[in-house]
């Protein structure tokens, strides 16, 4: 069974869907989230595609749960395979053993080498007869039930799905589609895997919700009203999300030329007095730099939100990776403080977003929200999270006093200047790129240029962040520390949980705030432990950060790995006890 | 409408300028400029809180500092970008973008081509003097080939760009060159490019006395508003193409679309019961 290592009493349950573009799998994996949704459980869904636009071959990755899920697992338990072409392209996606079953269509092409050679079960179903014999009727839907059956997923669950699914397209299309789902259901009624039946449904209202999606929801929860961007994978649908919501809250979004116009627009509307987003991934971001460094300098707030893939250039565009943390520390020029935030899980990616923008209104800054492809697309079945209560505001000058002029970065207890928006009588000041002094007047002088960078910093190294800077998680007597950030961490939390479990004493710290960092606690927290930095990348860059701050000992180790295969807890588990047996 | 209908009100040109001195050489033509858009300003009457004037970086985008309202000196070609937001998020504001002919034309020329596309309500000055000046004389995209440089010895030998050509085939609805040298001119051209709605652009000639001296005589070739309008985009685009770069006047000024914010129109409810029904979509 999956997952074994772990010893978890969390029931779950891994499929896999995989077929040539038109065969629908993406389409079988998104009514089987929702119909198992609908059954009381939890899951998550994340896809792998061909570098084809259209036509061509998908997969999905389907993890149920009678818990909130989020990590992968060893195995796919299940496989549906609506046709085998170009199935190689996702032997790394979609691991198979010999505990593996595999359904197929045996109409067509015969099983793949690989496949065979996995020792999974085969179980080869003429599907295409049973679509000749009705109306209408798609294989994957036949498909569909042959898996809905195999799970253990009673058939009114798949209906309300596809209701909400296909229901746009009227009701003879649902009606005929069940019956395919029917049709499917009685053709292999032996259920060898372990399915849903035995777990414990929940009544509690869920949500299904991509971490892509969360991100937009959280920053709207903060008061979004203006979004630009420019098309880019994985993150456009972000403000795909955000475009339909912000209409109806009285928002706008800008479609933009490029990411120099994107951010340049966020920076142009924020001026306006309006908090404001964008959203890309590396590349993009690449091109933001520029204007990002405005933000900082002009003290503008702007959210941006950074879904990173396989870099460098182009790299891997549709899959993940946690390479852009240097460039997120360090692209600007000049000595440039902003902030750097990066979720830990979809669970807590709509609070994380929302957080970050409003510390971008309440700093006057740019705030670099970092999250990956996988963080960003995979949709999840999770419990809805409240919106965070937050006082956290621009802080505005009171009426103008005809005595003393307006000064826009004046110097004050906390390094925040009151920010006045157009409109705003006898206020008005010029925003500028330029070196400036108080009055925000251009100075080339040493004094301004030392005066207002200094501000600058402090205003956002003295804030008091809270809790929220990372998640700790501490175990008594532990001589091993493990710190981790973005994707890795609910892989690495299930790993060392798990080793704890076995016998193993080791602390967890999960970072969101990782610039400014929190070093004098990361000290307390490090001084007289084994340290091991796990991250997503091939140069160990939040491991060489955390150097450089002297935030961790100088002894300590890294575990990178470049992407775009995620980590996952039964892999890392052995390296961790690997690494803890190097240091006695 | 000329300037003896313009009713006589309160403000003054003065109201508009701040106390900083420009950094302009002697003799610069911007200098005139800017006095002609304290004019306009004040024969409009628009509340100096309420208007937003956007530049990028150059000699002629030292601009906003000069006046008194809210100004943006932001980075080199990405003013239109960031006045498109600044008016999307502040429709209620009086929106002008400034800048030269390499900020506008050449680092910043996706963008120019983009906001006469969406032909928002926004004024764009270009203070065209054929040099980038702030970098000491290079040839921009609208100097004559045969201009001879540090950079470019024997000149460029690139023909020119037509700005009021690109801004009609990229959807601008109005377009206008004005001349420095002819200040009263040029605040009729001002004074009407910021009522306009939708996407203004004055191209105005502005000599540099220090980098291209011959400018200087600029003044004997000009014509000076003796270009009339048309709505029709195939007889501006003759009268475009037709000029030596040397008349003056608007040449186009058509009611095309204008791109404007959403967030006016009406809405059912509040923005707090709208979330409701955004979170409510959620649940499984």
């Amino acid at each position: 069974m999956a997952n074994s290592l772990l010893e978890t009493d969390q029931h779950r349950l891994a499929l896999s869907i995989s077929g040539s573009g038109g065969t629908g799998a993406v389409t079988v994996g998104l009514i089987l989230l929702d119909a198992v949704a609908k059954a009381g459980f939890y899951g998550n869904m994340t896809r792998a595609f061909g570098p084809q636009i259209r036509g061509g071959e998908s997969a999905v990755m389907l993890h149920f749960s009678d818990q909130p899920i989020e990590t992968l697992a060893e195995f796919s338990e299940l496989h549906l395979a609506l046709d085998w072409v170009k199935f190689d392209r996702f032997e790394d996606e979609i691991p198979l053993t010999s505990s593996s079953l595999v359904i197929y269509d045996n109409s067509r092409e015969k099983p793949p080498g690989l496949v065979k050679e996995s020792g999974a079960t085969l179980i080869g179903l003429d599907l295409q007869a049973i679509v000749k014999t009705l109306k209408g009727s798609r294989l994957n839907m036949v498909a569909l039930g042959v898996v809905a059956q195999q799970i253990g997923l009673a058939s009114h669950f798949i209906e309300a799905a596809l209701q909400k699914t296909l229901g746009r397209k009227g009701p003879e299309v649902v009606t005929t589609s069940m019956a395919a789902v029917s049709a499917g259901m009685t053709l292999l009624t032996d259920t060898p895997l372990p399915g849903l039946a035995d777990w414990h449904p929940t009544q509690t209202p869920r949500w299904n919700i991509s971490g892509n999606e969360a991100c937009g929801l959280g920053a709207l929860r903060g008061g979004l009203k203006f979004a630009a961007a420019y098309p880019i994978t994985p993150a456009t649908d972000i403000v795909e999300y955000l475009a339909k919501p912000l209409a109806q809250t009285g928002g706008n979004l800008l479609i933009a030329e490029d990411e120099l116009a994107a951010m340049n627009m966020v920076i142009g509307a924020s001026f306006g007095g309006v908090p404001s987003m964008t959203s890309t991934s590396g590349p993009g971001l690449s091109l933001m730099t520029e204007a990002m460094g405005l933000a900082v300098a002009a003290e503008i707030p702007a959210l941006v939100v950074t879904v990173m893939r396989g870099g460098p250039s182009t790299g891997i565009p549709t899959k993940s990776e946690q390479s852009d943390l240097n460039q997120a520390l360090y692209a600007l020029h000049g000595d440039a403080p902003h902030l750097v935030i990066a979720p830990l899980n979809i669970q807590e990616s709509a609070t994380v977003s929302q957080w970050s923008l409003r510390l971008s209104e309440a700093l006057q800054t740019l705030v670099i929200l970092v999250t990956d492809q996988h963080l960003g697309q995979t949709r999840m079945i999770m419990n809805p999270v409240e919106a965070l209560d937050l006082n956290l505001q621009r802080s505005q000058p009171s009426a103008a006093n005809e005595e003393t002029s307006y000064q826009r970065y004046q110097l004050t207890e906390t390094a925040i200047s009151p920010m006045s928006i157009p409109g705003m009588t006898a206020l008005q000041y010029t925003a500028d790129g330029l070196t400036h002094s108080e009055s925000g007047l251009p100075s080339s002088r040493a004094e301004d240029h030392a005066q207002q960078l200094h501000k600058r910093a402090d205003k956002l190294s003295q804030f008091e962040y809270g809790d929220r800077w990372a998640c700790t998680i501490p175990t008594a007597k532990a001589k091993f520390t493990i710190i981790t950030w973005g994707s890795s961490f609910e892989a690495v939390k299930e790993a060392v949980e798990t080793l704890n479990r076995q016998g193993a004493a080791i602390s967890l710290i999960g970072l969101r705030l990782i610039m400014p960092l929190r070093t004098e606690t990361l000290i307390e927290l490090t001084q007289q432990q084994k340290v091991l930095v796990i991250e997503q990348n091939d140069s160990a860059q939040l491991y060489h950060y955390l150097l450089s701050q002297k935030a961790i000992p100088i002894d300590s180790d890294a575990l990178a790995e470049p992407g775009p295969l995620l980590f996952k807890p039964t892999d890392l588990m052995p390296r961790i006890q690997t690494w803890m047996e190097g240091q006695l | 409408m000329s300037l003896e209908q313009i009713p006589v009100k309160k403000a003054r040109p003065n109201d508009y300028t701040s106390n900083e001195h420009p950094v302009w050489c002697p003799g610069c033509g911007h200098f005139f400029i800017l006095r002609a858009l304290t004019k306009a300003l004040a024969w409009l009457n628009i509340s100096k809180q309420d208007i937003g004037l956007v530049s990028g970086i150059g000699c002629s985008s030292r601009l906003p500092a000069y006046l008194d309202v809210y100004g943006f000196h932001g980075i080199h070609g990405r003013a239109l970008a960031l006045a498109s937001g600044l008016k999307l998020a502040r429709p209620d504001l009086t929106v002008i973008a400034a800048g030269g002919d390499g900020d506008g034309y050449s680092i910043g020329g996706n963008h120019f081509i983009h906001a006469c596309r969406r032909n928002m309500d926004i004024t764009y000055i270009v203070m065209d003097n054929e040099v980038y000046g702030m970098t000491k004389g290079q040839p921009s995209p609208t100097t004559d080939p045969e201009w001879h440089s540090k950079l470019a010895p024997n000149g460029t030998g690139l023909s020119s760009f037509n700005p009021m050509g690109i801004a009609l085939a990229s959807g601008a609805s109005f377009i206008a060159r004005g001349f420095s040298g002819d200040p009263n001119g040029l605040t009729k051209i001002l004074t009407e490019a910021i009522q306009h709605q939708g996407f203004s652009l004055v191209e105005i000639k502005s000599p540099c006395v220090t980098f291209r001296p011959e400018q200087k005589d600029w003044h004997k070739s000009m014509r000076l508003m003796n270009v009339t309008p048309f709505a029709n985009p195939m007889e501006a685009a003759q009268a475009i193409y037709g000029s030596d770069g040397f008349d003056t006047g608007i040449y186009y000024q058509a009611d095309s679309p204008v791109y404007r914010s959403e967030a006016s129109s009406k809405k059912n409810g509040t923005a707090s019961e709208q979330m409701d029904i955004i979170e409510k979509a959620l649940l499984v």
